[in-house]
């Protein structure tokens, strides 16, 4: 096959030159009041966002990280050829509902907490194709949303393990499109399922972990690169207990992760929030990337990152019908121009 | 070959366990222990007050003030639930909340404000004894067979 964009086993090289122009972060009262407060377009101080319910909320801040990031590129929502869009809800339910506000030709996609970068590998495919000049890609989560629908209700007074983590509470969208001199999408690379046992719901962490080390070790295969190749690499919401067990099975596969290696959900929230292991959740990724990671690339702090964005699979029901937790991870390398 | 993939899968799996395990934080079953002995004897405790009070200001007799005593818990339970505030607690206090009534209690009030949003009927009638419904449904099996024993052995020591 001539003129192929496959490299490796499952990466993908874009060729066009194929650059994020813009992008959006929306945050919930937590998140605006962590450690990134600075880097959001956008920060609700109340749960509701103005909003009779939490969905409306949810789906309140995507439409606003879509219209936000709309605004930044300079374009109406005519010029925006697809909207890809996915969340944590049932049926994708917050996505649908932003597509029905914003009117673009609309795909849903669902990866869980990896959506961000899923939904964002597949606009720069779009693009690269040309079957559109400008992809949107856009996540969300919220925290009461999840809770209820993964969880209990979130007045329930049961206590969680120190394992259990925070899902955030915001939403991210970016504008993909050819030529500017924003971010350039270099790679893609695509996950595959994976599970090594892991149960518990409230571990997310750990059950991650392996999905996130197997798309790193084939994205490093796959183009060649090595972790140092990166000033940046984050994964999305590992946390505390999920990103050193990356680094353990990273390191016995060869990949030595230096200080260069972060973790979204460890980013978000200062020390003094109690949201126990870490973030979580599409907006997890997708507003430190969207907002501080893609805005430091701006101002040449970073030249090269690699975004990994990890989700769990899992459905309420089959976790209590007793299967492990299925998991899997994408990776997008992100550059700026040498000058 | 399905089985040496599952046993390696297995093989994988056992590995795996005992990275993840490293990093793992063990639950501190000692000092939550003692949290829940400790706030779970307060909220008896209170319950005790509360008792106390009826029969002394109320005139009710010792064995008839249990009624209105978990009147008054649930009523509390429900309120800090309602603030926002019992979640919290339950987070520091683990099984001392969710053991006694108060926690029963809990459990249903947190329900059916959180469906509140899906209507009267399928959202708070359908789905405030989601959590609690277990509890009902097992403690009235195993009162049925404490029962049959308290029917059966009685007798014999009579």
């Amino acid at each position: 096959m001539q003129n192929t964009r496959k490299i490796g086993k499952s990466s993908w090289v874009f060729k066009e030159n194929i650059r994020i122009q813009a992008s959006a972060a929306v945050a919930g009262p937590m998140e605006g009041n962590g450690k990134l407060s600075h880097s959001y377009d956008l920060i609700y101080d109340n749960l509701y966002a103005g909003q009779d319910t939490w969905e409306q909320a949810e789906r309140k801040m995507l439409e606003d990280a879509v219209e936000t990031a709309i605004k930044k590129a300079d374009l109406t929502s005519e010029e925006i050829d697809v909207y890809l869009a996915g969340d944590l809800l049932n049926q994708n339910i917050s996505a649908s509902f932003s597509a029905k506000a914003e009117k673009i030709p609309f795909i849903g996609m669902y990866g869980a907490c990896s959506s961000s970068m899923l939904t964002l590998s597949v606009a720069a495919t779009l693009v690269e194709g040309g079957f559109a000049r400008y992809a949107l890609a856009g996540v969300s989560s919220h925290n009461c949303t999840a809770e209820r629908q993964y969880r209990y209700p979130t007045e329930y007074g049961g206590q969680k393990p120190n394992t259990a983590q925070w899902t955030a509470t915001g939403a991210g969208a970016a504008i993909i499109g050819i030529g500017g001199t924003g971010p350039r999408i270099q790679y893609a690379t695509i996950g595959i399922v994976t599970d090594l046992g892991i149960k518990n719901p409230f571990d997310m962490g750990s059950a991650m972990a392996p999905a996130a080390a197997k798309t790193m070790q084939t994205h490093f295969e796959d183009t060649g690169r090595k972790p140092k190749d990166y000033d940046l690499i984050v994964t999305g919401d590992l946390a505390s207990i999920g990103a050193p067990i990356l680094k353990e099975l990273l390191s016995n596969e060869g990949y030595k992760l230096g200080e260069q290696y972060q973790d979204c959900g460890l980013m978000i929230y200062s020390q003094d929030q109690e949201v126990f292991a870490g973030g979580s959740g599409c907006a997890s990724s997708a507003i430190v990337t969207y907002g501080h990671i893609l805005q430091q690339m701006m101002l040449k702090k970073y030249k090269k990152v690699l975004v990994v964005a990890t989700g769990a699979l899992l459905s309420p029901i089959s976790y209590q019908q007793g299967e492990p937790i299925p998991c899997i991870a994408h990776a997008v390398a992100i550059e700026m121009d040498e000058t | 070959m399905p089985d040496t993939n599952d046993q390696m899968q297995k093989q994988r799996e056992e590995q795996y366990k005992v990275i993840a395990k490293k990093h793992q934080p063990k639950p501190k079953v000692w000092i939550n222990s003692l949290k829940a002995f400790v706030v779970g004897g307060s909220i008896c405790m209170l319950g005790q007050g509360i008792s106390n009070m009826y029969v002394t200001f109320f005139g009710f007799k010792p064995e008839k003030a249990g009624d209105p005593t978990v009147a008054t818990l649930i009523f509390i339970s429900c309120l800090l639930t309602g603030l926002g505030v019992y979640d919290k607690i339950g987070q520091w206090a683990g099984a001392g909340t969710s053991v006694p009534v108060t926690g029963f209690a809990n459990s249903i009030c947190s329900a059916a404000l959180e469906h509140q949003s899906e209507g009267y009927v399928l959202g708070v009638g359908g789905n405030m004894f989601k959590l609690a419904g277990a509890v009902i449904v097992f403690g009235t099996v195993a009162a049925f067979f404490v029962g049959i024993i308290h029917t059966l052995i009685i007798p014999i020591f009579q």
